[in-house]
């Protein structure tokens, strides 16, 4: 079925515009628009389905959910919410003083906030259709993997001193929880309105990972990356870790650098900790968290984060 | 007359929520108020934690994300 955006590029590259099979530019041209048609399509169908089921998983629900459970149930119920609820990061700061309110602990409030930007059903999709379902599934079981340990570590350190004195005195109003509608047509009516609202917000990231992608694909020698970025070289899967950052995008919009690195040769393990550190580790994200943790506490969760990539990309590296 | 709240710490989406609610109660010829709520605690206070969110005298109306232009019309009819 996905053949289609396979033929489409085809023929544009080597019909419509004539150029020449295997060269540099019909490579990276073929590569541009194969992905951006069919990452666009996707996104938009993806999106509408799950919006249509979904409807209304509100982080106010993942609250009323999570609170009161034993650690064994809230720290993967945390994950495993935080995947599939969507939220702007302007919202991480109520949503952080809403769940410590809520009495759920630092750790497990740290675990969602880590695997929400990482783990979403739409990446999930795009992943496993372009690159395929094993990637899509180890990412996945890594991500919430990380998610756990990282609030795991944060409980155990016990790092509540690092969390600004303000937050623990804010009360919370019991304001009436929206009722999700049910009616078909409402329920439509919030599935187009996601695929506005999301599509709207990761364009830019998904056309700049897909360009990025194809000048990686077209441009870059086969054997650049193969002779640099081996499991045999220690500093690989920490210099992917170390680029992600900077590189901030959303889940969606990496997948293409992965899929042009992957076929240039770099291992696995290194492209996961690349995809993770490129999702999870922002700095406008850490910048918003600094009004609700101190300097200290947001030292301390990037580093887990850092920790814990470079680990699932060594730990990859040496299983497959 | 209507209050409206808009409830956000100032990203531009939430000034964006405030602008269209203004545009639609014009259209609409309805009296409207409309105030932004930036502290953290009187945002909280009325339960919500994903914003921009609208309360519409009192009552929360919307949470997470920009409202729908025909949903804006339903709380100002």
């Amino acid at each position: 079925m996905l053949d289609i955006f396979t033929k489409l590029a085809n023929l544009i590259t080597y019909e419509l515009l004539g150029l020449t099979k295997d060269t540099r530019l019909a490579e990276a041209i073929h590569f541009f628009i194969e992905d951006i048609t069919k990452i666009f399509a996707l996104l938009t169908v993806v999106i509408f389905m799950i919006g249509f089921c979904r409807s209304m998983l509100t982080p106010e629900r993942v609250r009323t959910i999570v609170s009161n459970k034993p650690r064994f149930i809230s720290y993967p119920m945390a994950v495993g919410l935080g995947a599939v609820t969507p939220f702007c990061s302007c919202s991480s700061v109520p949503l952080f003083i809403g769940f410590l309110e809520a009495g759920i602990p630092l750790g497990v409030t740290t675990a969602f906030l880590i695997a929400s930007p990482m783990i979403n059903e739409v990446a999930i999709i795009v992943l496993a259709t372009t690159i395929g379902w094993k990637l899509a599934f180890l990412y996945v079981a890594a991500g919430l993997f990380v998610g756990i340990i990282g609030g795991l570590l944060i409980e155990y350190l016990k790092l509540e001193k690092w969390v600004e004195e303000y937050v623990w005195k804010i009360r919370m109003g019991k304001g009436p929880l929206q009722k999700a509608s049910q009616s078909i047509s409402a329920r439509l009516t919030f599935a187009k309105e996601q695929v506005r609202e999301i599509v709207g917000r990761i364009w830019k990231y998904v056309i700049a990972g897909v360009a990025l992608g194809a000048l990686l694909h077209g441009f870059v020698p086969q054997d650049f990356f193969a002779t640099y970025a081996t499991k045999s070289n220690p500093f690989a899967v920490p210099i992917a870790v170390l680029s992600g950052i900077p590189l901030y995008s959303n889940a969606t919009g990496v997948i293409p650098v992965v899929e042009a690195l992957m076929g240039k040769g770099v291992p696995i393990g290194t492209l996961l900790a690349l995809m993770m550190s490129v999702a999870a580790i922002s700095l406008p994200e850490m910048i918003i968290l600094r009004k609700v943790l101190k300097p200290q506490m947001i030292a301390t969760f990037t580093a887990i984060l850092f920790i814990s990539f470079v680990g699932v990309g060594y730990l990859f590296n040496a299983l497959i | 007359m209507k209050v409206i709240k808009v409830l956000g710490s100032g990203c531009k989406k939430c000034n964006q929520t405030a602008e269209m609610i203004e545009q639609k109660a014009q259209d609409l010829g309805v009296d409207i108020t409309i105030e932004k709520v930036t502290d953290m605690q009187d945002i909280l206070s009325y339960g919500v934690m994903s914003t921009p969110g609208v309360v519409v005298d009192e009552h929360v109306v919307h949470t997470g994300g920009l409202p729908t232009m025909a949903s804006i019309g339903d709380w100002l009819a």
